[in-house]
């Protein structure tokens, strides 16, 4: 795959003018995949993880780095329905996946008009992400599914604290996969 | 139009694929009552998973059961010997259950009252989860290949842990009791009040439909009531953690899980659940007369009992007419089984307590001696019957009235044990 890296000049403006990332095919793979595995297996060992959401932080990486929303709304789709895959008789095919890929979008349309690189944007980006994914799934289940879920803010804030806390680190391992 | 494409090109995708998605997830919604199918995709996904899953769990395993069965054994001697301390004193304590035991088993026979037994269970590792809030079930290592089928009840020592709800060919998927599609039919253990524990999206459990005039405290254990056909009856579920007015007239019961839902790495599958009542069959047969004594476990002592039917001069309780021998309201005290020879042979040592005493829960047929007569068991059964006119049941020997000076002492001092009269046999 060709690596198309455009230099920083110090402004976003325009698509041509921010640095956009590509990824080995091994890395869109894998990533996502163990991403899935983590969030699948390390729950049963580590109590509290499942507050920690992986592949979406995955899809936001993918998102931000490549900075189109086509690749950025697939990526997100792709992830979430395997993501969806694993969840149980209550969750049907395609909720994550819905959930993704509006994430997916919106994350690669954001990472064209602002700095996603140092941590404090990533922090921030994570957070408000992170809200997001929860208000859209909680909408499609409650919306389209007719589910009886509770909203909670504090659960939601907290939740979203904690990913955006565990996102920079991840972010900051995610970018040596990144070619430029 | 072109022009129009090219703009909202990026729109257009995405409106696109969420589009496909919304119909993917309306094909999969289903009316009430129909029966779900699991997707290929979902098959294939697990397939894909698991064996890896399993790698690790397996790989983990073997690590600490190597760590800490050869090289981790620091403090194993001390642990050893508490451990034997700890197996003396429950030695003592299920000898006393085992009474208990006993005379619940009768009644439960007496009543045809059928229980459920868990007779296979299949042990398995949970291997993973759905990884989400939202869906809280898990993975286990046993498939459809190990014999797991749908609605199996899946249990811990400490409690139960929800059901089967997806099998796979090395993989199956269990509804844990705290996910919001679970329900179990379970009872408060010192009230039997029936009620379903359901789970909830957040992960809590509640017990839901027990009215608000009921009363209900915290720390009140919660089991299993047989009720929805999946979890045997009995079984540890949690204990009541909350209770608040709800609404509808219900009690809202928050209940914690006995079973660590959080924490689980080994289950068990219950693979068969029989119906069938209690063995009986080692206590000795049952006559009318038991039953009778057993349905009427409150007649007032001394009420029937005459001097001439006791000669030791102590009351015995109640004895029925029908049953001169047995005291009423002791339903241990069958004449045809262990009590009544046990209670009044000579050589009954002092601590052979005399079963004829109401709820005698320290009868012990291990107290004979081996030259008395054994009349227990089916085998006595067979005995021929030294009273003409006996009821076949009947397998108890003429007891020998025991001297007053070698009667045991009672274990309730109130109801002192009567030595059996003569016409140890009523009338069936």
């Amino acid at each position: 795959m060709t690596t198309r890296a455009t230099p920083f000049r110090g402004s976003y403006t325009s698509r041509d003018q921010v640095a956009v990332y590509e990824f080995s095919w091994l890395a869109v793979i894998l990533i996502p995949l163990v991403a899935i595995f983590i969030q699948a297996f390390l729950p049963t060992r580590v109590r509290w993880l499942p507050i920690i959401d992986l592949p979406m932080m995955v899809v936001i990486f993918f998102a931000v780095a490549r900075r189109n929303p086509i690749s950025g709304s697939l990526t997100g789709a792709v992830i979430g329905l395997l993501q969806d895959t694993l969840a149980g008789p209550a969750h049907p095919i395609g909720m994550y996946g819905i959930t993704d890929t509006v994430i997916g979008y919106l994350a690669s349309s954001l990472g064209v008009k602002i700095d996603v690189e140092n941590p404090g944007s990533r922090f921030l980006i994570t957070y408000g992400f992170f809200v997001i994914h929860q208000a859209v799934y909680f909408g499609v289940a409650h919306g389209l599914l007719r589910q009886s879920l509770q909203w909670s803010w504090s659960h939601v804030a907290i939740s979203a604290l904690a990913n955006a806390v565990v996102g920079v680190f991840v972010f900051k391992l995610l970018d040596r996969f990144k070619q430029s | 139009m072109d022009m129009v494409l090219g703009r909202y090109k990026n729109l257009i995708v995405l409106a696109a694929i969420l589009f496909a998605q919304i119909i993917a997830l309306a094909v999969q919604v289903k009316r009430p009552g129909q029966e779900g199918e699991t997707r290929l995709v979902r098959v294939w996904a697990i397939a894909a998973l698991t064996p890896f899953e399993k790698a690790v769990v397996h790989t983990q395993k073997w690590a600490h059961d190597k760590w800490d069965g050869y090289i981790y054994l620091r403090g194993v001697r001390n642990e050893n010997r508490q451990l034997r301390a700890e197996i003396a004193r429950m030695k003592l304590e299920q000898a006393r259950f085992n009474e208990d035991a006993n005379m619940a088993r009768r009644i439960q026979t007496l009543l045809a009252f059928k229980e459920q037994y868990v007779e296979n269970t299949i042990a398995a590792q949970v291997i993973g989860t759905s990884g989400s809030e939202q869906s809280r079930v898990l993975y286990i290592d046993k498939g459809s290949g190990d014999g797991i089928k749908p609605d199996m009840a899946v249990i811990t020592p400490t409690g139960v842990v929800g059901k089967i709800v997806q099998v796979f060919p090395g993989s199956a998927q269990v509804l844990p009791i705290n996910d919001q599609l679970s329900g179990v039919g379970v009872a408060l253990k010192t009230t039997r009040l029936q009620g379903i524990l359901k789970g909830a999206a957040n992960g809590t459990t509640t017990l839901q439909y027990i009215m608000s005039d009921e009363p209900v405290k915290p720390g009140e254990e919660v089991i299993t009531s047989g009720g929805d056909r999946i979890f045997p009856k009995g079984l540890p579920v949690g204990t009541v953690a909350s209770v608040d007015p709800g609404k509808d007239l219900f009690l809202n019961i928050r209940v914690i899980p006995s079973a660590r839902l959080d924490r689980l790495e080994e289950v068990l599958v219950v693979t068969k659940i029989q119906d069938k009542l209690p063995d009986t069959k080692d206590l000795g047969p049952i006559r009318a007369s038991d039953i009778l004594s057993e349905r009427l476990p409150g007649v007032p002592a001394a009420q029937d009992a005459t001097p001439a039917a006791n000669p030791t001069g102590r009351t015995s309780g109640a004895a029925s007419p029908a049953q001169p021998n047995a005291a009423a309201g002791a339903p241990m005290a069958k004449p045809g089984t262990t009590t009544t020879p046990h209670a009044t042979t000579p050589t009954a040592t002092g601590s052979a307590k005399p079963a004829t005493t109401a709820g005698s829960v320290a009868l012990k047929p291990n107290t004979t001696t081996p030259t008395e007569p054994s009349n227990r068991g089916a085998a006595d059964a067979t005995k021929p019957n030294p009273e003409p006119g006996a009821g076949t049941e009947t397998t108890a020997p003429k007891p020998v009235p025991k001297p007053p000076a070698e009667t045991a002492p009672d274990t309730t001092p109130q109801q002192p044990a009567a030595p059996p009269s003569a016409g140890e046999t009523p009338p069936q």
